[in-house]
């Protein structure tokens, strides 16, 4: 779909779904593309957030106004590539600085073929997003921006849409693959890590505290997962509808029907949820950004943390957030609430060893406040392995 | 948590005069914390002796004690007050290090009054360079090498170790005062031997040389459940070595990676918890370096600073406000956003889900981290100009008496619509085309900004259109390549709209016009590239429809609706100001503050604002001062952050006029700045409310001014004017010596000097002329002795109110903003009174002042003459409106809006029978006193700069004492931490011979008093013929004997040996000595006296302090004494 060459002061027009459009110039990659149009509040971070799978399908609007200043490099990868669909931003940098830089943003778009758009009012974009909520787009630079914007609008309407889809398959690894703890550190742990678009972060930061983790195709049979002899499974973040995804759902309820701890993040938050008999629903324009506050229903404490969702968990209806709810297996807390719109971020199962939160613990980009959640996960882990060692003596 | 219920009244301590380092900011975030204490239904006792303030405006607290913040005086006011608590963490470093002043009394244990937010030890782990070194150290972060030295040799000893360069911090001195480079041993005994002496612990700090790395700051606030925020990222453009109030800083930091962003902001949340800071916001400096991104913690400070104003008015997160709720126990999460919040609590508990409806009330905590969508410059402004001899290198002492902010969507917007805001000739970009540098050039401007100084940047920006490239400019300013590249883009667009409009047609496409305004440029730099008029390119711009759009800052850019009206304009697509149905005032405020133009200007514009809001107005805020009241979001019912010049405004005009009816724009109080554009506003057709432009014109033109003079019967100093050294002479030997002289070209008082004989004249005109041969010099007739009357009047066409009358304890010639006053005048009589009052009402009348008119008048031998007349508001309107308890700027907003002085008699906004010009007999004394900032400034070889007052104003704040005995109001005017009048001990006095003779009495009385003289031979001779004793001192100018053992003045001063100095001007043989003297004394901050008539006052402040402690009374106190509103026209208080 879309061709690389030099975007240098080519045209560029941004087309929404309900027709309204802005024209810039062509960062990036020359092209077209399609994909749902989601807004991201993070001033810092830009790098983390094209290389997190979640963005999968995603045209990811800045609502910084300068990307690009501090270059790319190759630790700042979240996973091996740029996922997203296209990128809309206002003013690209001119040069990178900073000590880290290995390379150029725009040039980092062409090479990976990512269509994006600067020049943009990124700010007029955002308020429009927020108030007619996520919807789909297509940026167009080069000759396919001088089509009409009739068939623009066109291509645009034909693009699928987000709800209903499942898209963890085309972001997975397609082989497992093992991240141990560093040199120094010795293995406690086991833990299979399904990757529904896990970001690297994620296995990083179990690793260092003893983890070695199995991160997992998505396509991953409980059997095969079994076979490990796991001391914990982990469901990670990943793009699309959590309503899609059956498969999945249908792993973790035999996770916890067997008593494995289970710590879930994003996708995996919401997945427990389905598989605890929650339902799921779409954000107008879900939460994208790393200053959203989080209070932990369990200590009054909120923490600003990193957020990329647009799917959430439905509380059941006439159950209190400070209440616990019935489940198949058995009560379940919403642990953590998003302060801005008392959004469901975390859930916390009183019977069965399982928890997860719906924002990213492991940050990248974004504040370290939520990290406590993997010793959180450690404890878990090390309190059944106390008490199964316990059973079998 | 639920707020602490134990707290039922608060002690806030305020900051005191604006000083630098100490300004504006203070009153901002000090009216913020009463005004959310009151709210709690808190009983607010403040402190603060600084009259300019909206703070000390008596319905900011319930007891307002215009008081100095000394230990002893706030003792007296918690003994009289007993608060619950004291608040010190709003008040700079003047309240915090007042309140540990207390603490090490035992005056808050012994009242029972703990500090709330932080507390004692927080404060000293935080102010304590060695303890706080421990706290970095605990946080697993690093601080630079360092070592503590209380002594010389430990100093010396130290730099061996860490290497030179080295730098020196003196320990608990506020804006850094003190602290700088040693690139060797004789720079080190220098700074670290005043060091030494300005730190209140005689300790300073040597530490490794971090200068040229990166320098970030971070705002953080933490509450008592332990939430921690991080409001708001700060790089500084200017690399470490220059002072962060003296840098140009940029929001959000530009150049950091969200690895590197994420390790500050973890050391500065664990460094906020080491410390212990309970609730409230702290500031937290870094350096980075560039190589290899080390990072090191410079220091923070547990209060709200300078950083924090200037975060909370870039980021829309109030600090101070949220900081006060947080000190009286409310945790982040339960205290709303006001920006985006319309009600409601959080959490809820039921969540939203899909089925859920969307509540009609949000409420947004302030438990989160803003996050911007533009960018926000801050470039500061100096005033070298005023102190010639101070070395305008900027260091790690700030020196800056202000600054101007800047919002865009990018960082050229920004950059550039700071650097205009600044209103300083040369401080905007330019590419003039006589001054293109060739190469060679380039080089030698790049090796002049090797040095930072006032202006570096524009050097900068020559240097590179002159070619030098990015990585040799970065090389040796150390600023950043990002930074560099974004100026080289600048002057590629200049070369782009110049060759454009240089080619063919010579019209410049739409294109590029966008794309120029997209980058800041403003229309005259545009006209500039072009060589046309800026109101052709202004016409062409309109005519192609390029104009601005008005963006909101709304803390989550873009990510709720925001409810409060925050814009700024940028070069964008779509624009957020809504329509209105009030008609709207548009109100020009002050801009950066200045010597000379200052918080006196903010307060007006405030009190314009609020009370038209509750006349049936819109009030729509224009303003680029980050440290004011006025530019709070809630002052105001919109508020522009703009620069105040002349494009700028007419674009806020325009899109107003959109928005709803529109009434006029105010230009009368935000002093010289908005009154300068009131002209050209007027031609292009905007609606100026109050006095006209023409009437300013007549006030303000020399020429138009005479024949107002003329026609009215009102006597000027005899002047004229010269085009030449021969002219002026002429004119000198017309009207007689002594003459003050000035160019005709700038206002204020800038430039002008007091000439007493032929030979000066000609050196003044040869300078002055040289600097501008285009423009005349003016030469006034200068009244010696004469007593100088200051008058603040407001005049609707029909009565006059005259706010009050001051008179000035030194005499003419001193400028005005310098000079001490006091109100009510304590030697005119009744019929000098009432010639001044009917003078007042003549120009008022005869100029055609609509609000407010300042008059300044010299009496001399019975001759009232007319100094100058300013039909605006004057630096005095917030002292008098305080020392009369009339709310006199409010009144004034009113009457340019059509109210008449009668009718706001009858409403009870001003007393219905008499006023301000008739203070009754038992009327209270205040006084004020200029805070001069002579102990910032030192010659580029060190010294201190000269003390001697003179007609050029140089002070930088105000202070005023109130009292029933004028000694005392005098007294308490002198007194602030570290400095007052001495009851006792030593006086050295060096007077002029013509003052010789009124000395003697006041120096007879100080001696019966039981002081001690020195005085040099020729003073001593005759002061001992007049009986009085008096030991010689050798003079300065007479070394130190053959063997350098006998002392000379100046080292006993330096000794500590002299407790107050009187040191008249005297001819110019000596002018060394009276500087070496007046410099010894300001090092040491002990009292200075120049003038005869400060001597006799400071007598009677000497008397009033022996006879007992100072008493102290609120204003609110004062006010119900005086009433003026219940007094009838003989001055009696009505039944």
């Amino acid at each position: 779909m879309t061709t690389v060459s030099d975007s240098e002061a080519q045209q560029a027009v941004l087309v929404l779904e309900d027709g309204r459009s802005f024209r810039g110039q062509a960062y990036g990659a020359v092209g077209e593309t399609v994909g749902e149009a989601v807004f991201s509040t993070g001033m810092t971070g830009y790098q983390e957030t094209l290389t997190d799978p979640s963005y999968h399908r995603q045209v990811v609007v800045m609502t910084a106004p300068h990307i690009g200043n501090t270059g790319v490099n190759s630790v700042d990868m979240e996973s091996q590539r740029i996922w997203v669909a296209g990128y809309v931003v206002r003013d690209p940098a001119i040069r990178p600085s900073n000590w880290r830089s290995q390379g150029d943003l725009g040039q980092a778009l062409r090479d990976a073929g990512v269509v994006g758009i600067s020049g943009v009012d990124t700010r007029a974009l955002t308020r429009h997003l927020r108030d007619r909520g996520a919807m789909r787009v297509g940026i167009f630079s080069g000759p396919s921006a001088q089509r009409s914007t009739e068939e623009l609008l066109a291509v645009v309407r034909s693009a699928p849409q987000m709800a209903g889809s499942a898209l963890a398959a085309e972001v997975s690894t397609s082989e497992p693959y093992v991240v141990s703890p560093p040199e120094g550190t010795p293995v406690r742990f086991r833990v299979a890590a399904l990757d529904l678009g896990i970001k690297g972060m994620t296995p990083a930061l179990m690793a260092a505290r003893g983890i070695e983790v199995h991160v997992l195709p998505a396509t991953t049979s409980y059997d095969e997962v079994a076979a490990l002899q796991p001391d914990g499974v982990f469901f990670s973040n990943g793009p699309g509808d959590p309503a899609t995804a059956d498969h999945e759902v249908d792993l973790l309820r035999s996770v916890l029907d067997d008593g494995v701890p289970f710590f879930g993040i994003c996708f995996g938050n919401q997945l427990l949820g389905r598989a605890l008999g929650l339902g799921t629903y779409k954000l107008p324009f879900g939460h994208r950004g790393i200053n959203q506050p989080v209070l932990d229903r369990a200590t009054g404490k909120v923490e600003v943390t990193s957020h990329n969702h647009g799917f959430a968990i439905a509380w059941p209806e006439g159950v209190p957030t400070d209440q616990p709810a019935d489940t198949p297996y058995g009560p379940v807390r919403c642990s953590h609430v998003a302060l801005n719109d008392d959004v469901v971020e975390g859930l916390h199962c009183e019977t069965v060893p399982a928890f997860s939160v719906q924002y990213h613990p492991e940050a990248a980009a974004g504040p370290h406040d939520a990290e406590y959640l993997f010793d959180r996960f450690v404890e878990l882990l090390s309190t059944h392995q106390e008490r199964s060692a316990s059973a079998q003596a | 948590m639920p707020r602490r219920e134990d707290i039922k009244s608060v002690l806030v301590i305020g900051s005191g005069p604006i000083v630098i380092g100490q300004a504006a900011e203070f009153d901002y975030s000090g009216t913020q914390a009463c005004r959310v204490l009151r709210e709690e239904g808190v009983r607010v006792v403040l402190v603060n002796s600084n009259p300019a303030t909206i703070m000390t405006d008596p319905g900011v607290a319930d007891a307002t004690y215009v008081e100095p913040i000394t230990p002893e005086i706030v003792e007296a006011i918690i003994a009289k007050e007993r608060p619950d608590a004291v608040l010190a963490t709003l008040g700079g470093q003047t309240a915090l290090n007042t309140a540990i002043a207390l603490h090490e009394a035992g005056v808050l244990e012994r009242y029972g009054c703990p500090l709330i937010g932080a507390d004692v030890k927080a404060i000293q782990l935080g102010e304590d360079r060695q303890l706080f070194k421990g706290v970095v150290e605990r946080c697993g972060a690093e601080v630079a090498r360092s070592a503590i030295c209380h002594t010389m040799d430990e100093v010396l000893a130290a730099a061996q170790d860490l290497g030179y360069p080295v730098v020196v911090r003196p320990s608990f001195t506020m804006g850094g005062l003190g602290s700088g480079f040693a690139h060797d041993e004789e720079s080190l005994r220098r700074i670290a031997g005043a060091g030494l002496q300005d730190s209140p612990t005689t300790e300073v700090l040597l530490e490794e040389s971090i200068m040229g790395w990166k320098e970030y700051e971070l705002e953080v606030m933490r509450d008592r459940a332990d939430n921690v925020v991080v409001v708001c990222s700060i790089e500084n453009l200017d690399p470490m070595g220059v002072h962060t109030g003296d840098s140009i800083t940029v929001a959000p930091a530009m150049t950091l990676t969200d690895r590197e962003y994420q390790r500050l902001r973890d050391i500065g949340i664990a460094v906020i918890r080491e410390v212990g800071v309970d609730t409230g916001g702290c500031n937290i400096q870094f350096a980075v370096n560039p190589a290899d991104g080390r990072v090191i913690v410079i220091e923070m400070n547990p209060r709200v600073s300078r950083s924090s104003a200037l975060a909370s008015k870039a980021t829309g997160f109030p600090i101070a406000k949220i900081a006060a709720k947080m000190a009286l126990g409310y945790t982040l999460d339960e205290v709303p956003n006001d920006i985006t919040s319309s009600g409601g609590t959080r959490p809820q508990q039921t969540p939203r889900s899909a089925s859920g409806e969307e509540p009609s009330e949000r409420f947004y905590s302030a438990a989160f981290e803003p996050t911007l969508d533009y960018v926000v410059v801050k470039v500061p402004r100096f005033a070298f100009e005023k102190f010639p001899a101070a070395d305008p290198t900027l260091t790690t002492t700030m020196k800056s008496v202000g600054e101007a902010m800047a919002l865009g969507r990018n960082f050229t917007e920004s950059l550039q619509k700071a650097l205009r805001s600044i209103e300083r000739k040369n401080s905007s970009f330019h590419w003039r085309e006589d001054e293109a540098p060739s190469l060679g050039m380039a080089r030698a401007l790049l090796e002049q900004a090797r040095t930072p100084t006032d202006g570096r940047l524009v050097l900068v920006q020559q240097a590179l259109r002159g070619g030098c490239t990015v990585e040799e400019v970065h090389e040796t300013t150390g600023i950043d390549p990002w930074f560099l590249d974004q100026i080289q883009l600048i002057n590629e667009i200049a070369e782009d709209i110049r060759t454009q409009s240089a080619s063919g047609s010579g019209e410049l496409s739409p294109e590029l016009l966008r794309h120029a305004k997209r980058h800041g440029f403003s229309d005259a730099q545009i006209a500039e590239l072009t060589g046309l008029d800026e109101s052709v390119v202004r016409g062409v711009r309109h005519a192609l429809g390029v104009r601005p759009v008005y963006k909101t800052v709304d803390t989550c850019a873009g990510e709720f609706v925001a409810l409060t009206p925050y814009h700024y304009s940028s070069y964008d697509e779509e624009t957020e100001v809504a329509p209105r149905e009030r008609p709207a005032v548009i109100i020009l405020g002050s801009g950066p503050n200045r010597i000379g133009q200052g918080i006196e200007f903010d307060y007006s514009c405030v009190h314009a604002s609020l009370t038209l809001r509750e006349h049936g107005f819109d009030t729509v805020m224009v303003n680029c001062n980050p440290e004011t009241v006025s530019t709070d979001y809630d002052t105001s019912s919109r508020l522009y952050f703009e620069p105040l010049t002349l494009e700028d405004v007419l674009e806020v005009v325009h899109a107003e006029r959109q928005a709803g009816p529109l009434a006029g724009v105010i230009v009368q109080l935000g002093g010289q700045t908005p009154l300068g554009l009131a002209a050209a506003l007027k031609a292009e057709g905007v609606p100026i409310v109050g006095t006209s432009p023409e009437a300013i014109h007549l006030a303000e033109d020399r020429g138009a001014f005479g024949r107002v003079l003329a026609e009215t019967g009102l006597t000027a100093p005899r002047h004229g004017t010269a085009f030449s050294v021969e002219e002026a002479l002429e004119v000198a030997h017309e009207i007689g010596y002594p003459v003050l002289v000035r160019p005709s070209f700038v206002l204020g008082g800038r430039g002008m000097e007091i000439v007493y004989d032929d030979e000066s004249l000609a050196a003044y005109v040869g300078r002055a002329t040289e600097a501008s041969p285009e423009h005349p010099v003016l030469v006034d007739r200068f009244l010696d002795t004469a007593v100088e009357i200051d008058v603040d009047a407001l005049y609707d066409g029909v009565d006059l109110y005259l706010g009050g009358i001051m008179e000035h304890i030194e005499e003419a010639g001193i400028h005005s903003g310098d000079s001490a006053c006091v109100l009510p005048p304590f030697t005119l009589g009744r019929s000098e009174l009432a010639e001044v009052r009917d003078a007042t009402r003549r120009l008022a009348e005869a100029i055609g002042v609509r609000g407010l008119i300042n008059v300044q008048f010299a009496l001399s031998q019975d001759v009232l003459y007319v100094l100058e007349a300013n039909p605006r508001a004057s630096r005095t309107v917030p002292f008098v409106a305080k020392a009369t308890g009339v709310p006199l700027a409010s009144a004034a907003a009113r009457v340019m809006l059509g109210s008449t002085i009668a009718s706001l008699r009858e409403e009870g906004v001003l007393p219905s029978a008499i006023d301000g010009g008739a203070m009754p007999d038992d009327a209270p004394f205040s006084v004020k006193e200029a805070i001069l900032p002579f102990r910032r400034f030192r010659t580029q070889t060190g010294e201190a700069v000269d003390s001697i007052l003179g007609p050029e104003m140089r002070s930088t704040g105000e202070v005023m004492g109130i009292d029933g005995s004028f000694g005392a109001a005098f007294a308490k005017s002198q007194l602030r931490a570290g400095s007052s009048l001495p009851t006792s001990g030593t006086v050295f006095v060096s007077v002029a011979n013509r003052d010789k003779r009124s000395m003697i009495f006041p120096l007879k009385r100080l001696v019966d008093l039981g002081f001690r003289l020195l005085a040099t031979e020729g003073t001593a001779d005759v002061l001992r013929r007049n009986g009085i004793p008096a030991e010689v001192v050798r003079k300065h100018s007479a070394g130190r004997g053959p063997d350098g053992t006998e002392r000379t003045v100046v080292d006993r001063i330096t000794a500590g040996e002299v407790d107050m100095v009187i040191n008249t001007p005297s001819g110019r043989d000596a002018r060394a000595d009276g500087y070496a003297i007046r410099a010894a004394t300001t090092s040491l901050d002990k009292p200075i006296i120049t003038t005869v008539q400060q001597l006799s006052v400071a007598v009677l402040g000497i008397e009033a302090m022996r006879s007992g402690p100072l008493e102290v009374a609120s204003l609110q106190e004062h006010a119900a004494n005086l009433d003026l509103f219940g007094r009838d026209e003989s001055g009696a208080l009505s039944a």
